[in-house]
């Protein structure tokens, strides 16, 4: 009896969502308002907040263009992206970033917006930034394929107690530390103190340290870094791209390597974890430096206990600040019936005002130059003076116009650099494997 | 002496099955200071309720609840229903066709997922599908129903034909003897594979990324990630709490279905 009734409520059920749950069509357009569908990505609170209050904002004041908000998330958008792209169902504005942009531009899935950006966006937007979302058209042309709108960098969020115990110089975004600078001070900030946990007793003696570098996914960190002393890691001649790690490139590789293994200023057990992972053994002090992406303050923001002072520090620099970039972008499909109309949207979406809210949300850097310039971008709370600042020495990264640099970074980068910064190899021998193994990779995506 | 290590050993095994479930109301419960302490403890120091503040406030996670329990429902229910006669005709009938059937169903389940999401994605597309409950339905009953089929066979096959064969000895017809004889000792087998179809429904998410496209439709699991950013970072505490939220309703069916799951049915049903 009692499955019967199970079944027979289920029965009902079925009957009333495929009444009125069903959903997914939309008016016919003869007449009706435009409809726009917006993929976003946003995940943080506010970040969520933020968007769907713009497309709130956007619908009211456009009765003839209504958007709807449709939020994906970032681990799974581009298997969502190729069977929509390939089904023509894709998204008319998608939210994405621009490594993910040359695969769906070069398939003829994208569209060019060269020649639609209107010119106070364009202009907004600094030429580096750009840069990140230009690819081959596959005409021998190239195309724009995405509004770059928010991007990361690297900085270092520092432990104030030790940091000003240490008496080492505070660096600033016009004065950072070099590379030799930061490696001296985490030597300095290595000493025994009490951390808590490290011993049997609550408030044992143990061993704090410098710095800790977790390099669990280590390739973009280094490869931006490595822009610190020109490394570059890929060349280009006769239409080839190949692997080098010659001198610029090992600076920074090896002077990581150096503050793990002969300085042992980074903290060891930090080594193996993910990014976010060292933060409660931060909290506690057993180490005083983190460099990290900017966003990483918005979780010591959240998470931090009561009382912990921390300060945002630039990243060092070797013979220049440059660091490697990527960015958020907001594309149209090729196959939207309405292009015209998304350009519009995303045009009021990024304005200067608008991409301050999300840079904000995000707590990450905004490309605008008008949003850069909004107060909440440049106040010294959370550090985002020094992390708004640190936007001028953000170039494109090298890696990201590079066929095949995916299967290299996981196939290829990613053990050997785990590998040696474990100090299981040697430089030689893993700028060896990262040229050897790499360009075979790479060979088969220039055939 | 020997109840007790039964006992203790019960109680232990519970234990371990329920830890996932308690970490997750203990972690739903926390503040994200709490969440970031190296020494964790089981019970939050400030227990707070803002974290389901957040999933309720942010995520339609009732509604999304209602379209996964209508969609898992539907697709359990439909599966067992095509499957059952069939599993009874390939249990029965034994010839070389229901030899490469059964082969084939097994080869089947070797296909991954993602070689056949694209073209089943374009057929429907075709059938004005995408973006709609009854195309998940559609593609979880094809999904499940190889397995089902596969689980009920076995149910049927254990049924000994001597009851079929008393029962018309007595005088019934083949579809009485079905009915009255063969289907209440089926009851268990079928119970167990409407939890199975329910559960791959419930939390089957890849298929429904890529068909479900308005808010209005998505169900849970697409609900769910919505909390996680790029490189596996998570907003712990308001996914722990919506997580939890997400199992009640599955735990809910298990504990009004589990009943009829019992064995024995059929011990001692033909002697010798």
């Amino acid at each position: 009896m009692r499955i019967k009734s199970a079944l027979a409520a289920a029965a009902i059920l079925t009957l009333t969502a495929a009444c009125g749950g069903g959903g997914g069509e939309s008016p016919s357009s003869s007449g009706g308002p435009v409809k726009i569908d917006f993929l976003s990505l946003a995940w943080q609170k506010d970040s969520v907040a933020a968007n769907k209050q713009l497309v709130e904002e956007w619908n009211k004041a456009n009765p003839n263009i209504q958007v709807t908000y449709v939020q994906g998330s970032w681990d799974n958008v581009n298997d969502q992206l190729v069977t929509q792209f390939a089904g023509g169902t894709a998204p008319d504005v998608i939210h994405n970033d621009s490594p993910a942009l040359s695969g769906f531009a070069s398939d003829g899935y994208l569209l060019d917006l060269k020649d639609r950006l209107p010119a106070e966006l364009k202009n907004d937007i600094p030429q580096a930034a750009w840069d990140t979302t230009t690819f081959d058209d596959g005409k021998g042309g190239q195309g724009v394929y995405g509004v770059p709108f928010l991007q990361e960098s690297q900085v270092i969020i520092a432990n104030k107690k030790l940091l000003d115990e240490s008496g080492v110089r505070v660096p600033t975004p016009d004065d950072p530390w070099t590379w030799d600078e930061f490696s001296a001070a985490a030597k300095k900030m290595t000493t025994q103190r009490v951390v808590p946990g490290s011993g049997d007793g609550e408030d044992a003696m143990g061993q704090g340290y410098g710095v800790a570098w977790p390099m669990k996914s280590p390739v973009n960190k280094t490869l931006n870094l490595a822009l610190n002393f020109g490394g570059t890691f890929f060349q280009t001649s006769g239409g080839k791209t190949t692997v080098k790690v010659g001198p610029e490139e090992r600076e920074v590789l090896q002077r990581i390597h150096d503050q793990l293994h002969k300085d042992k200023s980074a903290d060891p057990a930090a080594l193996g974890q993910g990014t976010a992972d060292p933060l409660p053994a931060f909290y506690q002090g057993k180490f005083a430096l983190l460099p990290a992406g900017v966003y990483l303050r918005q979780q010591v923001v959240e998470q931090a206990p009561d009382g912990f002072e921390w300060v945002t520090l630039p990243a060092p620099k070797g013979t220049s600040a440059q660091q490697g970039a990527v960015s958020q972008t907001l594309s149209i499909a090729q196959e939207s019936e309405h292009p015209e109309e998304a350009m519009k949207f995303i045009a009021f979406f990024l304005n200067g005002a608008n991409q301050a809210k999300l840079a904000k949300g995000d707590w990450l850097l905004p490309t605008s130059k008008t949003a850069a310039a909004d107060p909440a971008m440049t106040t010294k709370e959370n550090g985002w003076d020094v992390a708004t600042a640190s936007a001028k020495n953000l170039v494109v990264a090298p890696f990201l116009k590079v066929n095949g640099f995916d299967e290299w970074k996981s196939k290829v980068a990613t053990p050997v650099l785990q590998e040696y910064f474990a100090n299981k190899i040697t430089l030689d021998e893993a700028a060896k494997r990262l040229v050897e193994d790499g360009n075979e990779v790479l060979e088969r995506y220039q055939r | 002496m020997r109840r007790v290590w039964q006992y203790v050993a019960l109680v232990a095994y519970v234990v371990f099955l329920a830890f996932p479930l308690l970490w997750l109301l203990s972690t739903a419960l926390k503040t994200p200071q709490e969440m970031a302490l190296t020494d964790p403890t089981w019970i939050p120091r400030e227990p707070t309720l803002a974290n389901f503040g957040d999933a309720f406030g942010e995520q339609d996670l009732v509604g999304a609840s209602v379209r996964s329990l209508v969609v898992a429902l539907f697709a359990s229910v439909i599966t067992v229903a095509i499957s059952l006669p069939a599993a009874y005709a390939m249990a029965r009938h034994r010839s070389l066709i229901n030899k490469i059937a059964i082969g084939w169903v097994l080869v089947s389940q070797v296909f991954p997922f993602i070689l056949i999401i694209i073209p089943l994605f374009m057929i429907l597309r075709d059938l004005d599908l995408v973006n709609t409950l009854p195309g998940l339905v559609v593609v979880h009953v094809t999904f499940t129903l190889p397995f089902a089929l596969w689980m009920l066979q076995g149910y049927v096959r254990a049924v000994p034909r001597e009851l079929e064969e008393a029962a018309s000895v007595d005088g019934a017809g083949r579809l009485r003897s079905i009915v009255s004889v063969v289907a209440p000792l089926l009851a268990p087998g079928v119970v167990a594979t409407l939890l199975f179809s329910f559960i791959s429904s419930w939390n089957e998410f890849m298929f429904a990324l890529v068909i479900l496209q308005d808010p209005e439709v998505m169900t849970l699991p697409l609900t769910l990630v919505r909390f996680t950013g790029p490189e596996g970072v998570a907003r712990l505490g308001p996914l722990a709490a919506a997580s939890l939220m997400a199992t009640i309703p599955s735990l809910i069916f298990f504990a009004i279905i589990q009943r009829r799951l019992k064995s024995g049915l059929m011990a001692g049903a033909v002697k010798g």
